[in-house]
């Protein structure tokens, strides 16, 4: 991928007011692939008991990583918009740790983007959460 | 024929929406987003007021599909735990003075969330309502759909599923 197409991906990322607000931030991006940290803060707890994130903080964080990776595939030449997207909760995230989402684009069509994603606190051997999802491919 | 009669209509609805804003306003999270609750009997609505910071493309714009996700998975979360608590708090079992000083009934966790994305979200109020399919003891179905303007045009809907918190004895 051109460091170009990276760039305005990225920047596209940082200027969506939701991403801002939950203090996503880009680790890697790059040819159908992207990498987005979200920081742990009190105000997305979900669980005040437990003190665990909200399953609908890290959907935002699936859902924006599953665009970026699909605004990065060279195949993708401009916008998408999720059609659909799965998540499946596997363990509650730890309180006070990241959470770290990676998404993949494993198959691109003219129309259609088919997305895997995962996310992990700081122990990476245990994922979070895993995500299926189907994006549209806009542009062509 | 001994007839009890009716509770006032003030201490009915004094005791529900209580027992409402104890669950709703206990998470965060709910609050960081916006989301309120409108209640009439039993039946919940969701209501999520617009704000800047709930867009996902400023270009459109357009509300961030995580933020339409997080409000059904709000709504079904809230709609189910509801549920499982009126019975308790309407007979009395559930202390609502209790509920509101903070001893509030464990959540259902999600154990999966799936969303449809029918419509783009445009930049103003959205609502949403859940239905509970299935309430077994482990497990319970939700449904979920969220629409604006339209009801009949919903822009997004969400099937889920959860795994029910254990029936706490001290509440019996």
């Amino acid at each position: 991928m051109t460091a170009d197409k990276a760039d305005i991906a990225r920047q596209f990322i940082q200027t969506i007011p939701h991403a801002t607000a939950l203090g996503m931030e880009i680790i890697a991006i790059d040819d159908g692939m992207a990498e987005i940290m979200m920081p742990y803060d009190d105000r997305f707890i979900g669980d005040p008991e437990t003190r665990v994130i909200h399953g609908g903080a890290v959907s935002a964080l699936m859902d924006t990583c599953g665009g970026a990776a699909v605004m990065s595939h060279p195949d993708a030449p401009a916008g998408t918009a999720t059609i659909d997207l799965r998540i499946d909760y596997m363990r509650a995230a730890t309180p006070e740790q990241a959470i770290t989402a990676r998404a993949e684009v494993y198959h691109i069509t003219r129309s259609v983007a088919f997305v895997r994603a995962t996310a992990c606190d700081e122990d990476s051997d245990r994922p979070v959460a895993t995500a299926t999802g189907a994006f549209t491919v806009e542009g062509h | 024929m001994g007839r009890t009669a009716p509770e006032p209509v003030q201490v009915v609805k004094q005791r529900r929406d209580a027992a409402l804003h104890a669950l709703v306003s206990g998470v965060p999270y709910i609050s960081f987003m916006g989301i309120r609750f409108d209640r009439r009997g039993d039946e919940l609505t969701g209501v999520l007021s617009f704000e800047d910071k709930l867009i996902g493309n400023p270009v459109l714009p357009a509300i961030h599909g995580g933020v339409t996700a997080a409000f059904l998975e709000v709504t079904a979360v809230i709609s189910l735990s509801w549920a499982f608590i009126w019975e308790d708090f309407e007979s009395g079992a559930l202390d609502v003075e209790a509920l509101a000083a903070g001893d509030l009934p464990r959540l259902p966790k999600t154990i999966d969330f799936t969303v449809d994305y029918l419509r783009s979200g445009l930049p103003r109020d959205a609502y949403a309502r859940a239905t509970i399919t299935r309430a077994g003891r482990r497990y319970a179905s939700v449904q979920a759909e969220a629409w604006q303007d339209n009801k009949d045009r919903p822009f997004a809907q969400a099937t889920a599923h959860f795994l029910m918190p254990r029936h706490d004895p001290s509440c019996e």
